[in-house]
């Protein structure tokens, strides 16, 4: 199995606040990897860092065996990557449609094909496609969130929080379009607040405190663990 | 009441009031556009918009000037028109110049939207000058004087006089003229094309939404891949392009002034505020609203009273709304009663 993503070492932070000291983590090609952890753990800092919106202080990433630290977002698309912030994430008075357009900005030529492969995976939204994304329901505006992040054809999603203020219901969803996604070969790394279900579906989960790795193992291994399960899983004695 | 008492009376409405709002409200319009793009693009009110208007009018007269200099004459188009490429060219130019030596820098340092709003201020003191420095702080004429049958007269400015000569057979007593200047008509042109060009460029082409984009989530933009600085420059060419227009088209149809279009500035701001911030086809509704308002809270109403009413009734005095010297704040009474009825504009702007 080979390695898509690999950061180490990062150290990263906002003005003098340091929030990441040296935090590892790694997407093995068409696997799933999610990071759990308590309040201000760094995750989203980790995710923002890896996509070039953080500069990293220490630290390196590489990608499909390419060194890409210090490279901009806009540059990171082009290579084969898509991030999905975790709040407003898309383009509210833009229809569906234009929203899926803007993820394909750098290949225009893509266009057609992209959203004929988004509509394939996201049904709902080819109904939807005229209207604007700020009318839809959570749970379909992180389709549309997803779907623009899939346009380029990356090979690695990266998701911050997809669940994030959705029902129960909808999250469930949600965890289905991240498994639908997977299918077709995609890698994801995705940071989640619900860290049970997000283990459930996780090849590879990182288990981060204050910054830094706590517990790396599969997903099924970290459920298991009693220590795992009683600090961050709310376990039931 | 006659009916060409009727006739006349409403003709004199259309030449006094509703072409002169209608006038009014497309320099607003256009000049409200820019703004609202600015702002939503670059997230801040760029104060220096009315100078970049009469820097392109001023552009246009020496383009005028050199053209009748060669001898070019195009009558009965207005010389003026000939050299509003040129003014277009130059105004962008400067938007670009002013983007790339002062507002980049404040970007480069993220620096909050107070810094920039004040640097605009500063770019608009810097900007009098320029044009004072260069078209001097007279008062300047499109329309030269010419040689005519051995006398010396104002080139016309072309009016295009639409009569009615068919009614005036029927209707006895009907003399009114509707008078539309060459400047108005061109105005108009320019006014509905522009928008129009602009509505296809932002709903059909891929800068063009990506420029919604970038208004609607600039953070969401890059992660997307936009290119941001590209947008920025498209807004630029863009609000440049309809300053330099209504600025050459205003000169030509009243005259260049130094202090043109900086009176325009905050009745423009008022239409793009009213409109919803962000919102181009806000501030073009904005833009008419204002220019309907203003005119008519100062339209003297005495001539069509006198008109309508019979032999012997006459007005005693001015019969406006609003006297002339409020007309400034008439934009701004409409724009709090718009903001009342609802709080982000007529088309849902931004929250300021």
């Amino acid at each position: 199995m080979s390695v898509l993503l690999h950061a180490e070492g990062m150290v990263a932070g906002y003005g003098e606040l340091t929030i990441l000291h040296g935090c590892e983590l790694t997407v093995e090609r068409g696997r799933i990897s999610v990071i759990v952890g308590p309040n201000g753990a760094g995750k989203s800092t980790a995710m923002k860092a890896i996509f070039g919106l953080l500069p990293l202080r220490e630290g390196r990433v590489s990608f499909e065996g390419r060194d890409i630290t210090g490279l901009t977002p806009q540059e990171l698309v082009a290579t084969g990557m898509g991030y999905v912030p975790q709040m407003a994430n898309v383009f509210p008075t833009l229809s569906v449609e234009e929203n899926l357009e803007m993820g394909a900005f750098l290949a225009p030529a893509r266009v057609r094909e992209g959203l004929a492969h988004v509509y394939d995976i996201f049904p709902a939204l080819r109904e939807k496609r005229r209207q604007p994304a700020g009318e839809l329901s959570g749970g379909q505006r992180q389709m549309v969130a997803v779907g623009r992040a899939l346009m380029m054809g990356p090979q690695l999603l990266m998701l911050d929080e997809p669940t994030a203020g959705l029902s129960p219901k909808v999250m469930g969803d949600i965890f289905d379009i991240v498994l639908k996604v997977n299918e077709a070969d995609v890698g994801v790394l995705m940071v989640e607040q619900n860290a049970r279900q997000a283990l459930e579906i996780a090849d590879t989960g990182f288990v981060l405190a204050t910054g830094r790795n706590l517990y790396t193992d599969t997903g099924e291994a970290l459920l298991a663990d009693p220590d795992v399960a009683r600090a961050f899983l709310g376990a039931r004695d | 009441m006659e009916l060409a008492d009727l006739l006349n009376a409403l003709v004199y409405l259309l030449n006094k009031g509703v072409l002169n709002a209608a006038k009014i409200g497309s320099i607003y319009a256009l000049g409200a556009v820019g703004i609202t793009l600015i702002f939503g693009i670059l997230r801040f009110a760029h104060f220096a918009h009315g100078d970049m208007m009469t820097f392109g009018a001023l552009c246009a007269y020496a383009g005028t000037v050199i053209l009748r200099d060669l001898g070019i004459n195009t009558q009965p188009v207005p010389t003026g028109l000939l050299a509003l490429p040129l003014a277009i060219v130059a105004t962008v130019a400067l938007a670009l110049l002013i983007d790339r030596t002062v507002y980049a820098h404040f970007r480069a340092q993220r620096s909050p939207p107070v810094v920039f709003v004040m640097t605009s201020i500063g770019v608009t003191f810097v900007l009098q000058g320029v044009i004072r420095l260069i078209g001097g702080t007279g008062d300047r004429q499109f329309f030269f004087l010419i040689e005519r049958d051995g006398e010396r007269i104002r080139e016309s400015k072309d009016r295009l006089l639409i009569t009615f000569d068919w009614l005036r057979d029927l209707v006895e007593g009907f003399a009114q003229q509707i008078v539309i200047t060459a400047p108005q008509v061109a105005l108009f042109a320019f006014t509905v094309i522009a928008l129009f060009g602009l509505h296809r460029f932002l709903t059909r082409t891929r800068l063009g939404k990506a420029m919604r984009a970038v208004s609607d989530n600039e953070d969401l933009a890059r992660v997307s891949g936009i290119d941001v600085g590209k947008v920025v420059v498209v807004t630029w060419v863009i609000g440049g392009t309809l300053a330099a227009i209504a600025g050459t088209l205003l000169a030509m149809d009243t005259q260049y002034k130094p202090i043109l279009a900086f009176n325009l500035l905050l009745p423009m701001f008022a239409a793009a505020i009213m409109g919803g911030v962000g919102q181009p086809f806000g501030a073009v509704a904005g833009g008419f609203i204002v220019g309907l308002a203003e005119t008519f809270a100062v339209f003297d109403w005495r001539v069509l009273y006198d008109l309508l009413t019979p032999e012997g009734v006459r007005a005693a005095g001015s019969m406006a709304l609003v006297p002339a010297e409020y007309k400034l704040a008439v934009p701004f009474v409409i724009l709090v009663l718009v903001l009342i009825w609802r709080p982000t504009g007529l088309f849902r702007g931004r929250v300021l």
